[in-house]
């Protein structure tokens, strides 16, 4: 078994801390950015109408008064129900700070988890810490890839404050030194098993913020309805309750079947590893629950009068049964999937 | 009071159904996605209080400390089964009502899939405007070297079968249309998924009544041959005959252990347990060599030996007070901590006059701390150390009680050695001997070995499971990802679009194309697109051409 690399362990530590603050400065920015929502909008708007009205202008035809009152109305032009990027949204100077330090945050993580990799000489998910660390890289990529094609902006202040608490948690929680794998996790089933479980985990915590920002919004939309007051301003700049629901629907989809694999990958392993494949353990019970819940939310897809708010809990309640087997299951119960080093 | 009547007419009514109606109702209850959706709620809740409360089939022993710990509340669980929640009745009831719920669902709606297979793609509708994705693409006249409607829709069906759609040409009538339907496996998908589930409750099944598994601690240069009587303990499914153990042995030759000796934190920590053993698959047959790891069970047969745990065994020879051998041989220390401090209990009931037994703890590297008490210091054997009291009296085996081997219960039996006494604790090094007080005998620490805790397991359920299950995930993927999507395309003449049945008379036409998404399709705008400009590219520039 090759050496531990100690040196490249502190390095990573170090880098670990960075991404922490990159990740915190970011959050900064995208509040700062909901913040000032209100701002923003109204000068996006003037400045939309500054720009129909010039066409018009040069066509000869009247200002356009009624039209603006649709889109401060609708914030049509802010935000597409598709989550396209809309041409003039890059206005929003406070988002692009945002995004390009999330970015700066992303590669120093990124460092940082390869680096302990290195320095282990395996995959750096063996125990609690690294759990966290990879996760919360898993999730910003996620989150940062998406980016590039749709315009999730409006989610960014929830994912940076996520991956700036996971890697608080890991680095003053469970700091632990590099070292060896245990025996029980020396298997190639530990790269396949536990990088899909994160990144199916990823997608469930987008599609919870989703899931949380569409309750918002649905509240919203019907407070707005029935003639009453804003109050949720900066909710301008996230789509419709529906657009969300139907875009949470489809990450949950590839999520759900990702999970479905860990558990099958999971049982594979635990028939080599504790010579059965199901055996009812704390974590395989809570994966069970998870699965459970998720299928019950895409059955509520298709089942009158559940849709909307109500899958929306459900996707919900699924995350918070994914953030208990992962806290409390991992550090209270004792079962087989207790680890070295937590 | 009419009202009041009219209720109690409608309360008699209701025996009316009779006996097979109201169980056609419960029938349609049971199998609407309205129940099924309430079964799978409440089937994650009730999977939950198995990872809150100990189960008996992951650890007995844990249950019965339970039971010890809280006697009032403990007894009311466990009546409610919540000691044994996966095989509990409730537990049971929901997910064979889900089952049988899904198997009313499935069966129906296979019957229907199976007529949509032989069904041509439904009747082109008057108004494809009137679908979510729709639009048109014009088309010259005939008169002016456009091909006719008939060949432009014989063309389009083409195209529409190339891209995996099932087309039924239709070029007959004033309005020649084509209509298509794709994404058939979908459903299909859907289908396997949920009778691969009913599969794996088969399987499951099928290993809970044939499978058997057993524990068994086997020393350094020991065999195990799989017979009943060579278990330490043995828990067979409910239809299991002892004719199904293959009579395989399998020898520990060596076992090794790799500590971490390099990392300041984690100095010690085992990085690898690597036993050696030979095997022979029947009796007579030819030996071969194997290692079996954690993670590398060794299989033989349909049954797998996994290797689960280990200590150190240390050799020792007691003497009775007749100066005769009573006992000789490796003595299990079970490890209470990562420093391998083993207990070890040594019960000799062939010693005369007196039995002797003895308790205490294996150090592999003993070292006295501040107290004055033992302890080990490191997982490796480099000062190997047996502390220990002794006893003699009637160990109350002859009576022929079960006992835990592990435990010696000294009510019955006189302190011999402790601490307490005079006489002082036993300590042995390596290689050497003991005399007991009062020429009761004497014990001797001769060596040390390993040994290994192993699990034997054979379950015929896993291969089904295994294949119901890539099954189940395969079907998942293509009822998700596989997009079930109509289309029609149909040629008008320009002033009669959209249903309208007023020609312009100038022969100009347009080829009209809707699409529609049955169940969810979030790519269906990008494949009327890519239609769009697969029509473009067949029947381009006519029009510019004209201009």
């Amino acid at each position: 078994m090759p050496s531990i690399n100690e040196q490249l362990g502190a390095y990573s530590d170090l880098f670990m801390l960075l991404a922490a603050f990159a990740y915190a400065v970011g959050f900064i920015a995208f509040a700062w950015d909901l913040a000032k929502s209100n701002s923003t909008i109204r000068e996006l708007e003037a400045g939309l109408l500054e720009a129909e009205a010039r066409q018009l202008a040069a066509v000869g035809g009247p200002a356009p008064v009624k039209n603006a009152g649709r889109t401060a109305a609708s914030g049509g032009a802010l935000v597409s129900e598709s989550m396209d990027y809309v041409k003039d949204s890059g206005k929003r100077k406070a988002a692009r700070v945002a995004v390009s330090v999330a970015w700066i945050g992303v590669g120093i993580h990124a460092v940082a988890v390869v680096s302990r990799a290195l320095a282990a000489a395996r995959v750096p998910w063996g125990n609690m810490y690294e759990f966290l660390t990879t996760g919360a890289l898993i999730v910003a990529l996620v989150f940062m890839a998406a980016l590039l094609r749709k315009d999730l902006r409006f989610m960014g202040t929830f994912v940076m404050l996520l991956v700036t608490i996971m890697l608080c948690a890991a680095t003053m929680g469970f700091p632990t030194p590099v070292a060896h794998l245990v025996p029980a996790l020396q298997s190639p089933w530990l790269v396949i098993h536990v990088s899909i479980a994160v990144l199916a985990s990823a997608l469930f915590t987008i599609t919870f913020a989703m899931g949380v920002l569409q309750l918002l919004q649905d509240g919203r939309q019907k407070r707005l309805a029935a003639g009453g007051q804003d109050r949720l301003a900066f909710m301008r700049l996230v789509p419709s309750a529906v657009a969300l629901e139907n875009a949470a629907y489809r990450v949950n989809t590839v999520a759900f079947v990702m999970w479905t694999f860990t558990v099958m990958a999971g049982a594979v392993w635990a028939e080599a590893a504790w010579g059965r494949y199901w055996g009812w353990d704390t974590k395989e019970v809570w994966s069970f629950v998870i699965w459970v819940v998720y299928a019950g939310y895409l059955h509520a897809r298709a089942t009158r009068g559940w849709t909307g708010a109500r899958s929306a809990w459900l996707s919900i309640i699924g995350y918070l049964c994914i953030i208990f087997n992962f806290t409390v299951v991992n550090l209270y119960f004792n079962g087989l999937h207790s680890y070295a080093g937590v | 009071m009419v009202e009041k009547n009219a209720a109690k007419n409608a309360d008699v009514s209701v025996p009316a159904l009779g006996p097979l109606g109201m169980l056609r109702w419960a029938w349609t209850q049971l199998t609407s996605m309205r129940t099924a959706l309430f079964l799978l709620l409440l089937l994650a809740v009730a999977a939950v209080p198995g990872s809150l409360f100990p189960q008996r089939s992951v650890n007995p022993e844990q249950v019965n400390q339970y039971l010890a710990n809280n006697p009032g509340a403990g007894e009311w669980l466990d009546r409610f089964q919540l000691f044994d929640v996966y095989s509990s009745v409730w537990f049971s009831a929901i997910y064979l009502l889900l089952f049988i719920s899904l198997i009313g669902c499935v069966i129906p709606r296979a019957r229907k899939h199976a007529k949509a297979l032989r069904t041509p793609p439904p009747r082109t509708p008057a108004r494809l405007s009137r679908l979510p994705e729709h639009g048109t693409v014009p088309l010259p006249a005939e008169h002016d070297g456009g091909p006719s409607g008939a060949a432009v829709v014989q063309r389009a069906a083409e195209l529409l079968r190339k891209r995996g759609y099932r087309v039924e040409a239709r070029p007959e009538g004033p309005a020649p249309s084509v209509a298509a339907e794709r994404g058939y496996l979908r459903e299909i998908g859907n289908l396997v998924f949920h009778v691969s589930l009913i599969g794996v409750l088969g399987s499951v099944a099928v290993g809970g009544m044939f499978g058997y598994g057993g524990q068994r601690l086997l020393v350094e240069g020991e065999s195990f041959v799989n017979t009943l009587v060579s278990y330490d303990s043995f828990s067979p499914g409910t239809n299991f005959s002892e004719e199904s153990l293959v009579p395989f042995s399998i020898r520990l030759d060596r076992f090794e252990v790799e500590f971490d000796r390099e990392s300041k934190t984690h100095f010690g920590q085992p990085i690898d347990f690597t036993a050696s053993v030979t095997t022979t698959d029947t009796p007579g047959a030819e030996a071969q060599q194997k290692q079996l790891k954690v993670n590398h069970p060794v299989r033989i047969g349909g049954t797998a030996v996994y290797l689960v745990g280990n200590g150190y065994a240390p050799v020792v020879t007691v003497r009775d007070g007749n100066g005769d051998i009573a006992f000789q041989g490796p003595v299990i220390g079970v490890p209470q901590d990562a420093a391998y401090t083993s207990l070890v209990v040594i019960k000799v009931p062939d010693a005369r006059p007196d039995q002797l037994g003895f308790v205490g703890f294996f150090l592999p590297t003993a070292v006295i701390g501040e107290d004055g008490v033992s302890f080990s210091a490191d997982p490796s054997a480099t000062i190997p150390q047996l502390n220990l009291n002794s006893y003699y009296g009637d160990l109350g085996l002859d009576a022929g009680d079960p006992q835990n081997v592990y435990v010696l219960d000294p009510s019955t039996l006189t302190e011999l050695n402790s601490r307490n006494l005079d006489a002082g604790g036993i300590v042995l090094d390596a290689g050497t001997s003991y005399d007991l007080p009062e020429g009761k005998g004497s014990v001797s620490f001769d060596g040390l070995k390993r040994y290994v805790a192993l699990d034997i397991r054979h379950d015929p359920g896993k291969v089904p499971v295994a294949v119901f299950s890539a099954l189940a995930l395969m079907g998942l993927g293509i009822s998700l990802f596989v997009p079930r999507r109509r289309a029609w395309i149909k040629v008008v003449e320009a002033g009669a679009r959209s249903g309208g049945t007023q020609s312009d008379g100038t022969g100009e036409r347009i080829i009209e194309y809707g699409l529609l998404a049955r169940g969810e399709d979030p790519r269906l705008v990008a494949e009327a697109a890519e239609l769009r400009t697969l029509l473009e590219r067949e029947w381009p520039g006519m029009v510019r051409e004209r201009v």
